[in-house]
């Protein structure tokens, strides 16, 4: 027992010494992300705001009209579509993260999950900046007053999907560096994963819209996806403040909960049993 | 009782090598269904055990392949070994690969936070000795050009201004005192002697015979991963000359 709160306390003291550094990645992944840049963080804000619109103009008609759930076609896709990238972005990086640092890991004594955890953090700052394209667009929505988005204190509740898809990203983050470092090759198929999740989530489209009957094996298919469950939380917080209680599912907010953890710890636990032999593929 | 700065307990360190290097899922299932994964082990360190007492300068020697660099990032821990285990006592400075962790698109001062915190030092730390470090690397002029623009003799510079800001407690060197042109090599020598005057451990890989001797009061030599002979720095020196001529 005591055995095990030395560990634990030898684990913390590690976590201290290096956080300085973790602090230093994080803030050099942005920096330079933003450097040499003539429009710097505008960019930002054009890729969600420029793929709002052309999504928008081509699927409007299709998805957008005469559904309760879709208050706002525009902003509808705009979360959908945070989230997805906010996801996609920070996994594919911490993919790469253990081996796009093998030169200091070959030579320096680093915990290493140092370099997923950095990159995870880096996009979540990136991602809620850009965040506040999300927030123009609404108060653009409601001055203009064409499908308005009523606002209520529940808007809070949009935190709590975001910190269970964090979650879920620094496990898979963990988990694909970890195979990374063996197999190569998952970068691409990771990317080819990526982009089947776009379209089996409902990021352009409502499940509802699709003609599966609920209860079809289609439908419940696509709610197993934890991202769908994150993504109809989020937008239960955001487009519908108002009547909250009728759009938030408690359901997804176990089952996705759930999935965040455990693929956390299954991730954490695979990346400590084999970060001694990192050094040795990369 | 004598107090040691290193322990190295019975390291054994092997590494597998792919006859044909296999870093892809696909490749790899191929293989195993058509049992075609062929590994070559090989032991790197074999049952290696000394003690370094505090306050000693040790002299690591051996030809190519004999697992020296293995050694030292085994005790630096970057390492971890097969079998066996190493046991520092304070903190270690390893000076294996000056300047590991700087990145090209940051300015030097970005540079000596990065590294610095690489290192483990605190920010805190890093904001009192950044003057001593600027000075030292004689880099006043350019210490906010991005480091792609530097020479490699000015990143070295830079590098080892860095690793040593902080007095350690074991010095582990891999023949890096030739840094930059000869003035700056003499003052990093000479910064390296002091520091073994203030009673650092060292741990010190090398060739030369003649540098071992002006550095060291002990040695060790390696030969195909296993300790061959270990003692005063004299006889050891005389028995690697021997070794190299009857080579």
């Amino acid at each position: 027992m005591s055995l095990k709160v030395k560990a634990v306390g030898a684990y913390t003291d590690k976590f201290m010494k290096y956080r300085h550094l973790l602090r230093e990645l994080v803030i050099k992944k942005i920096k330079l992300q933003y450097r040499n840049s003539v429009l710097g963080v505008f960019w930002t804000f054009l890729q969600p705001l420029l793929t709002m619109i052309v999504l928008t103009v081509v699927f409007s008609n299709l998805f957008g009209r005469d559904s309760a759930e879709v208050v706002n076609y525009p902003v509808y896709l705009l979360t959908g579509r945070l989230l997805y990238e906010f996801f996609t972005q920070s996994t594919k990086k911490a993919m790469k993260s253990i081996r796009g640092s093998a030169s200091i890991i070959k030579k320096v004594y680093v915990p290493k999950y140092i370099y997923p955890l950095s990159v995870v953090l880096s996009t979540f700052v990136t991602f809620l900046i850009s965040l506040s394209v999300l927030v123009l667009v609404i108060v653009f929505f409601n001055l203009t007053g064409k499908d308005p988005i009523p606002m209520s204190p529940y808007v809070a509740f949009a935190a709590v999907p975001i910190i269970i898809l964090f979650v879920m990203c620094l496990g898979i983050g963990m988990l694909l560096a970890t195979l990374d470092v063996f197999f190569k090759d998952i970068e691409n198929l990771y990317d080819v994963f990526c982009m089947l999740l776009f379209y089996v989530t409902p990021i352009v489209y409502t499940i509802d819209k699709l003609g599966f009957s609920e209860g079809s094996w289609q439908a419940m298919i696509l709610r197993l996806n934890p991202l769908c469950g994150i993504i109809d939380m989020f937008r239960a917080a955001v487009l519908h403040s108002t009547e909250f209680a009728a759009y938030f599912d408690p359901f997804s907010l176990v089952y996705s909960g759930v999935f965040a953890v455990a693929v956390l710890l299954v991730g954490t636990a695979l990346f400590y049993k084999l970060q001694d032999k990192f050094i040795l593929h990369i | 009782m004598k107090e040691y700065a290193i322990e190295v307990n019975h390291v054994s360190m092997l590494f597998r090598l792919n006859r044909e290097r296999v870093d892809s899922a696909k490749e790899y299932f191929i293989r195993l269904v058509t049992r075609k994964l062929h590994y070559t082990e090989f032991w790197a360190l074999k049952d290696v055990s000394f003690k370094v007492e505090k306050g000693d300068r040790v002299g690591v020697m051996g030809f190519n392949g004999a697992g020296k660099s293995t050694l030292l990032k085994t005790i630096a821990g970057v390492l971890k070994p097969t079998m066996g285990s190493c046991k520092v006592v304070g903190t270690v400075a390893p000076m294996l690969e000056l300047g590991a962790g700087f990145d090209p698109n940051y300015s030097g001062k970005e540079n000596i936070y990065l590294y610095g915190t690489t290192m483990g030092f605190s920010r805190k730390f890093i904001d009192e000795k950044y003057d001593e470090i600027v000075a030292f690397s004689e880099l006043e002029e350019f210490i906010n050009a991005p480091l792609k623009s530097y020479s490699s003799g000015m990143k070295s510079r830079l590098g080892f201004a860095i690793a040593t800001a902080v007095k350690p407690d074991v010095l582990i060197l891999d023949e890096v005192l030739s840094v930059g042109d000869a003035a700056f090599k003499e003052k990093s020598e000479q910064r390296i002697l002091d520091m073994m005057d203030d009673g650092v451990t060292v741990l010190f890989v090398s060739h030369s015979t003649d540098r071992v001797k002006k550095l060291c009061n002990k040695a060790i030599i390696l030969t195909k991963g296993q300790v061959v002979a270990q003692g005063e720095v004299n006889q050891i020196c005389d028995m690697y000359t021997e070794m190299v001529t009857s080579k």
